[in-house]
């Protein structure tokens, strides 16, 4: 078999034995606690592959498949942006006051408040990117501690600059409305399901990504820091203008993340809006192994397993079962990942050390 | 400031840290006078009270037990962000315990909750060799997972719910000092002496009676515990030979291994250590905080203590001192409103005091620096009435953050914190 196909395999192998690992785990839960895994996958199934829960699916799955990049992106050069919660919180909270702030045509307004998200986002990882630089100040310890100084300044704001004049008795937190101008059309109903239009945009989002990694001189110069930061220094490559480059490009597409549902559900920052998926974006970005392509379809894997759960309740089964599903792919796709990647770097090492031996070999021919 | 100064201890050794403790000594002296001038001032007695230092240490205990339980996993090498995630752990088998079989099983369950979770990242990154980092995240989100699932089937129908647990109505012994801290050992009456000069607010005896009344009033056995963990913790890691080894593993992997210290183990043993004082934080938060188990209890705590524990410079000392430092901003913006404004004040007239000594010392940027914000600061207190309770929230990590920027370079981690280590690799 060819060496690439035969290692692309083993790539695969990854995904597939995570899942399998958690559909047993998950059976054995159901087990023990009395219920039948069968009948649970199988109405799981039935529901799940219904017309208005394919929609919701691809709903869900795309803040998902946004933040699965924007983590992604720093992966590639082994660089943890753990903040990506913290900057797409704040993004959506002051793109949104951004939004409801000013009046313009309709395409303009969206771009609009998709820059303010994107610079907000970019700004706030910025904060970690020139720490690392210029401090030494590991991003993970700052991305972390910039994720809660995030959402105590998000609370300060919205409670006392951004936060739409309430009327007498109600109650409700939030920022004032974006008008319709800034906000998208559903793209199809589909069984009654609104299918977010906001799905385009990170479609095209993703093949900017993918070109962004595998087709610049950026991307490459980021990949080669990612797999040998020394010998990507030796090779003229700056390390630091790459941490505060890579770190804007990820925060600017975490400020995206909530986009989906400002433009499509909400039309404002509330305190109902979705909290959470930075950190999900990072399983997104690890069991999708890096890649857009990837990311899409485990993006869309947690999106179908968070709506089919959804029957499990009806039928009296707890559908947190599923969170463990989950966190068994993400743990067990971690470490097949270690496992692959060892004995595909002990392959190289031994095909190199047989490639040098027959170049030995043939020289020593020649010279005879 | 003594998080940089106790890095030059390290250095100079025996002779160099009696000089250390002695200047910290001083500092807290400085500290606590400054603390009764501002309350004598500004009128805000729970800046001193000892309900003030009870409530500090109350809410210092979880953050110094996650704090010492990150220093244990990065001594040996291992970083551990999934300590929020262990904490959870315990919070929920520490509510499982203390309801079915009361609350010193509670604690026990607890402990064993977070080994649990340390158990699965030992796993994972010392015997597959998986990212530190992405582990931790992982555990941290499993964690969550698993107690909202376990709480469904546990709880729910049986006085709680899928996002809290039925009251823990058995609870843990309490010691308070007699005579000094008042107190009813044995259905005595006992006087309180502390109490009684705490009452009067005569400048600096009543601060310092109610600062040691704070700490002998109604304490939790798992305080004191906690309390005697930091030496304990100093000992262990400093003056056994266990203790070296782990270290060993943490500063030069390569090097412990070829004098025959079985790294993979010391790893393991500082990773369960790590997860067992998680645990018992979050057993504390459930059993002697609240007296019941919710979701999303821990409120960080877990990365507080990660930052308690950078901010103590890797030592247990450090650790204890910013956990109590966090504690008392955690427990004034509880008590008072008053108090954390008249905090302002404290903070200001101290970054004055620090620019005047920067300056004294030939350091001109940075004295000038220090003396603007301290201005800057004295503005903000004599403009306000009072400051946003969300920035109390912040301070922790702003603080964490601060400190890093400014004084990385003062900070030593162990050398090999954070780094894979496979056994038998040649080079660090």
């Amino acid at each position: 078999m060819n060496t690439r196909v035969k290692v692309a395999l083993l790539w695969l192998l990854v995904p597939v034995s995570a899942i399998v690992l958690a559909l047993v785990v998950s059976s054995l839960v159901l087990i023990i606690i009395g219920e039948n895994p069968v009948s649970a996958f199988r109405s799981m199934a039935s529901y799940g592959t219904q017309p208005n829960s394919l929609a919701s699916m691809v709903n869900r799955a795309v803040p998902l498949y946004v933040a699965g990049l924007a983590v992604a992106i720093g992966f590639k050069m082994n660089l943890f942006n753990i903040g990506v919660e913290g900057q797409y919180r704040l993004a959506a909270l002051l793109s949104a006051a951004a939004g409801a702030a000013v009046s313009l045509p309709a395409p303009l307004h969206i771009a609009f408040i998709m820059l303010v998200a994107m610079a907000v986002g970019a700004f706030w990882a910025g904060v970690a990117g020139v720490l690392r630089v210029k401090r030494g100040v590991h991003e993970v310890v700052s991305t972390i501690m910039l994720n809660f100084i995030a959402t105590g300044l998000g609370a300060y704001l919205l409670a006392n600059y951004l936060r739409k004049p309430r009327l007498p008795n109600e109650l409700i937190i939030q920022t004032r409305p974006i008008p319709p101008s800034g906000g998208l059309p559903s793209l199809a109903v589909v069984g009654g399901e609104d299918l977010r239009s906001f799905l385009v945009i990170a479609i095209a989002l993703g093949i900017v990504v993918y070109v962004l990694i595998w087709r610049t001189r950026f991307g490459y110069d980021l990949r080669a820091t990612g797999i040998n930061p020394e010998a990507a220094r030796a090779s003229g490559i700056d390390p630091n203008r790459m941490v505060v480059r890579t770190m804007l490009i990820s925060g600017a597409i975490a400020g995206l993340i909530g986009m989906s549902d400002l433009f499509g559900f909400f039309h404002a920052y509330t305190l109902d809006f979705p909290t959470g998926l930075g950190f999900d974006g990072i399983a997104v970005a690890l069991v999708g192994l890096n890649h857009p392509a990837g990311i899409a379809v485990a993006a869309l894997l947690f999106g179908w397993v968070d709506r089919a759960a959804q029957i499990l309740d009806l039928e009296g089964i707890p559908k947190e079962v599923i969170i463990i599903t989950k966190g068994v792919i993400i743990l067990s796709v971690v470490v097949a990942y270690e496992v692959v990647r060892r004995i595909v770097q002990a392959q190289e090492i031994k095909a190199a050390a047989e490639a040098t031996r027959k170049l030995e070999a043939q020289k020593e021919a020649v010279a005879a | 400031m003594s998080w940089a100064a106790v890095d030059t201890a390290q250095v100079e050794g025996e002779k160099g840290r009696r000089l250390e403790a002695r200047r910290i000594l001083y500092l807290l002296g400085l500290v606590i006078l400054l603390l009764s001038a501002v309350r004598s001032f500004t009128g805000a007695s729970d800046l001193t009270s000892s309900g003030t230092y009870g409530a500090a240490l109350r809410l210092g205990v979880p953050i110094l037990l996650a704090g010492l339980g990150g220093l244990y996993a990065e001594r040996t090498g291992v970083v551990n962000i999934g300590l929020e995630g262990m904490m959870i752990l315990g919070t929920w088998f520490g509510a499982w315990g203390g309801v079915e079989f009361g609350a010193s099983w509670g604690v026990v369950l607890g402990i064993l909750g977070g080994a649990m979770g340390a158990l699965v990242h030992a796993v994972a990154t010392v015997t597959f060799g998986v990212n530190q980092i992405v582990s931790g995240v992982a555990i941290n989100i499993l964690a969550a997972g698993v107690t909202r699932f376990l709480s469904v089937i546990a709880f729910t129908g049986h006085g709680g719910g899928a996002t809290q647990s039925p009251q823990v109505t058995s609870s843990l012994p309490d010691l308070t000092v007699p005579v000094l801290a008042g107190g009813k050992p044995f259905g005595w009456q006992s006087p309180d002496l502390l109490g009684w000069f705490e009452g009067h607010h005569w400048f600096l005896v009543s601060d310092v009676a109610a600062m040691f009344r704070g700490f002998m009033a109604e304490l939790s056995i798992l305080t004191v515990i906690t309390l005697l963990l930091v030496p304990a913790t100093y000992f262990f890691l400093w003056r056994t030979r266990l203790g070296l080894r782990m270290r060993s593993a943490g500063e030069n992997p390569v090097a412990a291994e070829s004098l025959g210290v079985p790294v993979y183990a010391m790893k393991y043993l500082g990773v369960l250590i790590s997860g067992a004082l998680a645990g018992l934080a979050g057993a504390f938060l459930v059993l002697e905080a609240a007296g019941i188990y919710r979701e999303g209890q821990t409120g960080g705590r877990g990365f507080i203590g990660l930052a308690a524990m950078i901010f103590g410079n890797w030592r247990p000392t450090g650790v204890a001192a910013a956990a109590g430092l966090f504690g008392y901003a955690d427990a004034l913006n509880l008590r008072s409103a008053l108090a954390v404004h008249a905090l302002l004040l404290f903070v200001a007239i101290a970054l004055l005091a620090l620019g005047v000594w920067y300056l004294f010392r030939g350091r001109i940027s940075a004295g000038l620096l220090s003396g603007l914000i301290g201005v800057l600061v004295f503005v903000w207190y004599a403009v306000t009435e009072d400051v946003p309770r969300q920035f109390i929230f912040i301070t922790p990590y702003v603080a964490t953050l601060v400190v890093l920027a400014v004084a990385s370079q003062r900070l030593r981690p162990p050398a090999a914190d954070g780094l894979p280590y496979r056994r038998g690799q040649q080079t660090a």
